[in-house]
């Protein structure tokens, strides 16, 4: 079962992203924790896009697929543009972020520890990050 | 939809953060913390017990004050955060560098 939402690149459509996620996955294995953080990791990779690869251009647009299969979940996320490769970014140190006042680099670490594979393919001019979390059996 | 009210019970502030916190409205809880430092407020409580979510956002904005408030001498605290709240401070072990304690009077009590 697929389920599909495009938002504008505004950061105020993150909330309209996160009642799709909520509403999409309640039917799923997921406890109140899981759901929340697996929503988290969405709306990191989402909010990096709208605010760095698209400067909050609201004429942009970013398409969310969610997949659910019996033992994983997974998020697909397609924009056009400038790409924005995750698995190159190195993940900051937390005490870096802290001397250097960056408010960026978070969001990259939750991503990293919440989900279970990432994936990123870019292919003429569109690209697509692949989020997967894994059900525990 | 976030909502920020400010309650002094001397010597501390409580800061009451209710709804959701994400990068559309982090900059509200950057200006409320900022505003109660530059009124000279030396104990700040975070009531996060109405908290429903938040990102790395609003997490980078607590953490952007970690080293000024020690170097000041300002405390800053959270109490009452839910468990799926806490446990996002958690994965990234901000728990370790915040002070989180679980309910307002532990909050008071330890100041």
């Amino acid at each position: 079962m697929e389920h599909k939402i495009q938002i504008a690149c505004r950061t105020t459509a993150l909330s309209e992203l996160r009642n799709f996620l909520n509403q999409t996955l309640l039917p799923s294995k997921l406890d109140e924790n899981e759901l929340n953080q697996v929503t988290l990791a969405v709306e990191e990779v989402c909010a990096n896009l709208i605010i760095h690869s698209h400067q909050c251009n609201e004429k942009d647009q970013i398409l969310l697929a969610v997949r659910q299969e019996s033992d994983r979940l997974t998020f697909e996320i397609t924009d056009k543009g400038k790409a924005f490769n995750l698995l190159d970014y190195e993940v900051p140190d937390l005490k870096k972020v802290i001397s250097e006042k960056r408010k960026g680099g978070l969001g990259i670490i939750l991503v990293k520890k919440i989900m279970d594979e990432i994936e990123f393919e870019s292919h003429r001019g569109m690209n697509t990050c692949r989020l997967i979390k894994l059900f525990r059996s | 939809m976030l909502s920020i009210s400010i309650l002094e019970e001397s010597p501390h502030h409580i800061l009451k953060v209710k709804g959701e916190i994400d990068a559309s409205n982090s900059v509200q809880l950057d200006e409320s913390i900022r505003d109660l430092e530059e009124k000279g407020a030396k104990s700040i409580l975070v009531d996060g017990s109405e908290l429903e979510y938040i990102s790395s956002a609003g997490l980078g904005v607590f953490m952007s004050y970690l080293e000024e408030f020690q170097d000041k001498g300002i405390h800053l605290k959270i109490f009452s955060l839910s468990p799926k709240v806490f446990e996002v401070f958690r994965i990234l072990g901000l728990d370790q560098l915040i002070s989180i304690v679980s309910t307002k009077e532990e909050a008071l009590q330890e100041s």
